[in-house]
């Protein structure tokens, strides 16, 4: 669990998405005696999905605190800590539950400091995961990325690799503004190679910024969460028939890196988002609304888009856009052809 | 002396043309005389005092725990006895052995991968069948997610049980939700929903409901200790009260939320000591023993639907089995604890010692019950087992009352795509 820091490069590790969670945590913990973690059952029974695995052994009863059943209860308390100069972490079990404390983190969290006149900061991470997990029903499986993103006063990022989530939940208890982290229960258990630089106590990855996690020349292919593994997976698969996807990790929900994703579309001329949230006013939407109104200067833009929102990208849909001749299906496929565009070799048009 | 004169005639506060009800609340306000020192606030209704007190919450002896029978199935005073006739109290010993019977193959069954959640009622058999049997069968049930024995009295069948936990065609719940999230509208038990507490306020809407239908219906609502947290039981509670509903709130403290303890859940004494602050006549009661569930939730239906009020049962008694498939409570509790309350004070236990005293039940007629209701749990497990997962086009049914011409148009598609690349799906498990 503990991250050494060293002259000479160490070799890549696997690490769980769950413990670079924890290590971030445990980090930032040491780093600032202001932070604390609260929430259900995240003390002595190491947290209800183990992310604070070995936090309240550490740093004991002030430091990680387990809260009666009220999200509406502790999301406030936490809130009120942190204007009172404190730096929480502020978990739900699930982000399905935030929805009991909503007003908290939006009316409060998110509006305070620009609503106090600048006086009144709230430096609180909200943090838990969010979207599907294996058969937990409705109630347990709602995105909420398109809700938080929603809001002016709030960062929103969405970690996918292990990586991501240390460098993410870093700059988040580090960020001065109320931010949430969008984890996901089924990549809590998903091993990823840990990079040298990942490994120091001071690997941030700035809020703002997506990864290309993979450079094609064909199709854009934008993603968050545990559904950029999906993309990985079928641009894998396509590549063997010639189509090469550029996958773009956005790891930032809010505020949007649309340069990354513009810079990729004005190469590729071909976009596809993928999320596990539902499309309307989704995050998709947004992308696809601000490709329109950015690139529209550049290239005249003939369809208007639906989005992906299935959470397996598989790549039945690609070929049949492809054998349908790049005609839009009723269904939900996206695809943005421009008129400037030059007939790549994928033959999709 | 104050600025008023003897002549001055007093003022009348309460409002012109509602006069008092007869029997009505005492929250309504009071003719208002100036002349007299007394409290004249609107918010309380009290006497003045002159030395600075400070209530102390009473924690260490609470409110006292309401019990028929002592730990042997001995009734203690024989004027509490509810006379029940021998089909009836062994109605009450076989719902709860067949809920413990079923509870034990369920969870074998997800630690086996068949089903892929469960949570078992350990313990708790008593706060469900002593309070289902003193409802009427049309009385609304809101429950949390532990009260499976509710259904079983009301004979709700092993095959449906299973199905909803099997997700397969015969779920009432089209396979839509988390094994034990059960919902009957026949036996008028509210489909359960995931997040805590929320039921709380809606049963009282519901109750509300009643009275304006003049249903004479109760509604009964069930919580644990640890939902009892959250901002809707405040809410629940004020407004039952303030809306005057036939309502039973009914807490099971059963000592854990998970792994936290009550100790970690509240300071004050429990659930009951929270009714009187809302205006709610409160009982507490030994949710291990039946009878005095029953007689409680008895009394307090009469009363709740006979005067439109509101009541709080807090049910003390002890989670047996661990919170769900998800939980090993080993981690946060000792076995000697768990094992108290298994071998020395169980709902079932107890009963049995009632029965057996009163000649109701011998060890043969137990042997046989057990041979009979583990036969009974087995047959419909297996076929759960064999029974088809429900038709994928109720994918999309059922999101509104009319189906949208966009969902509709999905549904096509699925079925187009699964036209084509069926194969690639285990389309063999599901109804065609």
């Amino acid at each position: 669990m503990a991250a050494v820091s060293g002259l000479v490069r160490r070799p890549l590790r696997q690490v769980t998405v769950r413990d670079a969670i924890n290590q971030g945590m445990d980090e930032e913990l040491e780093r600032d005696e202001k932070v604390f973690l609260l929430g259900e059952e995240v003390a002595q029974y190491d947290g209800a999905y183990k992310v604070s695995r070995g936090l309240w052994k550490k740093y004991g009863d002030k430091r990680i605190i387990d809260t009666p059943i009220s999200e509406m209860g502790f999301a406030g308390i936490a809130v009120g800590a942190a204007m009172a100069g404190l730096r929480p972490i502020c978990e739900f079990m699930t982000f399905n539950f935030s929805m009991q404390a909503i007003d908290q983190v939006i009316n409060s969290a998110a509006k305070t400091y620009y609503m106090s006149g600048g006086l009144q900061p709230v430096p609180i991470v909200f943090r838990g995961p969010n979207g599907a997990s294996a058969g937990v029903a409705a109630q347990h499986s709602q995105c909420f990325a398109a809700w938080y993103g929603h809001c002016p006063g709030l960062k929103v990022v969405s970690p996918w690799s292990s990586e991501d989530a240390k460098g993410l939940i870093k700059s988040a208890i580090r960020d001065n503004n109320p931010v949430v982290v969008l984890e996901n229960e089924l990549m809590y258990g998903v091993p990823f190679e840990f990079p040298a630089e990942a490994q120091s106590k001071d690997f941030l990855i700035p809020i703002g910024k997506a990864k290309i996690e993979r450079q094609g020349t064909h199709i854009t292919v934008v993603s968050h969460s545990r559904p950029v593994g999906h993309c990985i997976e079928a641009a894998t698969v396509l590549s063997k028939e010639g189509i090469e996807c550029e996958v773009i990790n956005m790891r930032t929900i809010r505020p949007m890196d649309i340069e990354t994703i513009e810079a990729s579309v004005m190469k590729t001329n071909h976009l596809i988002t993928v999320e596990g949230g539902w499309p309307q006013f989704g995050v998709g939407a947004e992308i696809c609304a601000r490709i329109m109104e950015g690139i529209s200067e550049k290239l005249v833009l003939e369809y208007s888009q639906a989005v992906i929102n299935i959470v397996y990208l598989n790549t039945y849909w690609i070929r049949r856009l492809k054998a349908r001749g790049g005609q839009m299906t009723t269904f939900n496929l996206s695809c943005i052809q421009f008129p400037g565009c030059s007939r790549c070799s994928c033959h999709w048009c | 002396g104050g600025g008023l004169t003897p002549q001055a005639t007093p003022v009348l506060l309460g409002r012109p043309g509602h006069p008092e009800q007869a029997g009505g609340h005492p929250h309504r306000q009071q003719q208002f005389s100036s002349l007299e020192d007394k409290p004249q606030f609107p918010g309380a209704s009290a006497e003045f005092v002159d030395k600075l007190e400070f209530i102390q919450p009473n924690v260490i002896s609470g409110i006292p725990i309401y019990r028929v029978m002592d730990r042997q199935g001995q009734i203690i005073n024989p004027s509490e006895d509810p006379h029940l006739p021998q089909e009836k109290v062994l109605k009450f010993y076989k719902s709860m052995t067949l809920l413990n019977t079923m509870d034990r193959i369920l969870y074998e069954s997800q630690r086996q991968g068949r089903i892929s959640f469960y949570m078992t009622n350990y313990g708790e058999e008593g706060t469900h069948v002593g309070s289902a049997a003193a409802l009427d069968t049309t009385d609304l049930v809101f429950g949390q997610y532990r009260e499976a024995g509710v259904l079983m009295y009301r004979d709700y069948p092993l095959e449906l049980f299973m199905a909803q936990c099997y997700s397969n065609v015969s779920d009432l719940g089209k396979g839509r939700q988390m094994p034990v999230h059960y919902g009957c509208k026949e036996r008028h038990f509210v489909t359960i929903s995931s997040p805590l507490a929320t039921q709380i306020p809606q049963a009282v809407g519901a109750a509300y409901a009643a009275k304006r239908a003049n249903a004479n219906k109760v509604v009964i609502c069930y919580f644990g200790e640890g939902a009892a947290s959250e901002g809707d039981a405040h809410a629940g509670f004020n407004f039952a009260a303030t809306l005057e509903c036939p309502i039973i709130f009914f807490c099971r403290n059963n000592g854990y939320a998970i792994s936290t303890p009550t100790s970690e859940q509240y300071r004050g004494d429990g659930i009951a000591a929270r009714g009187p602050g809302y205006g709610l006549i409160s009982i507490r009661v030994d949710g291990n023993d039946v009878f005095a569930v029953y007689n409680a939730t008895k009394e307090a239906r009469r009363r709740a639907v006979a005067e439109n009020q509101p009541f709080l049962i807090e049910a003390m008694t002890y989670r047996i089995g661990h919170h769900s498939t998800s939980d090993d409570s080993s981690a946060y509790r000792s076995v000697d604890e768990v094992n108290y309350w298994d071998k020395q004070d169980h709902p079932i236990s107890r009963l049995r010692h009632y029965l057996l005293g009163r000649g109701w039940w011998d060890d043969e007629q137990e042997k046989a019950w057990r041979k009979q209701s583990r036969k009974r749990v087995m047959e419909a497990f297996e076929q759960a087992e064999r029974k088809l997962k429900p038709n994928p086009n109720l994918l999309f049914s059922d999101v509104y009352q009319e189906m949208p011409a966009q969902l509709r148009k999905q549904q096509e598609s699925l079925a187009r795509h699964l036209q084509t690349y069926g194969e690639h799906y285990p389309l063999d498990h599901f109804e065609k």
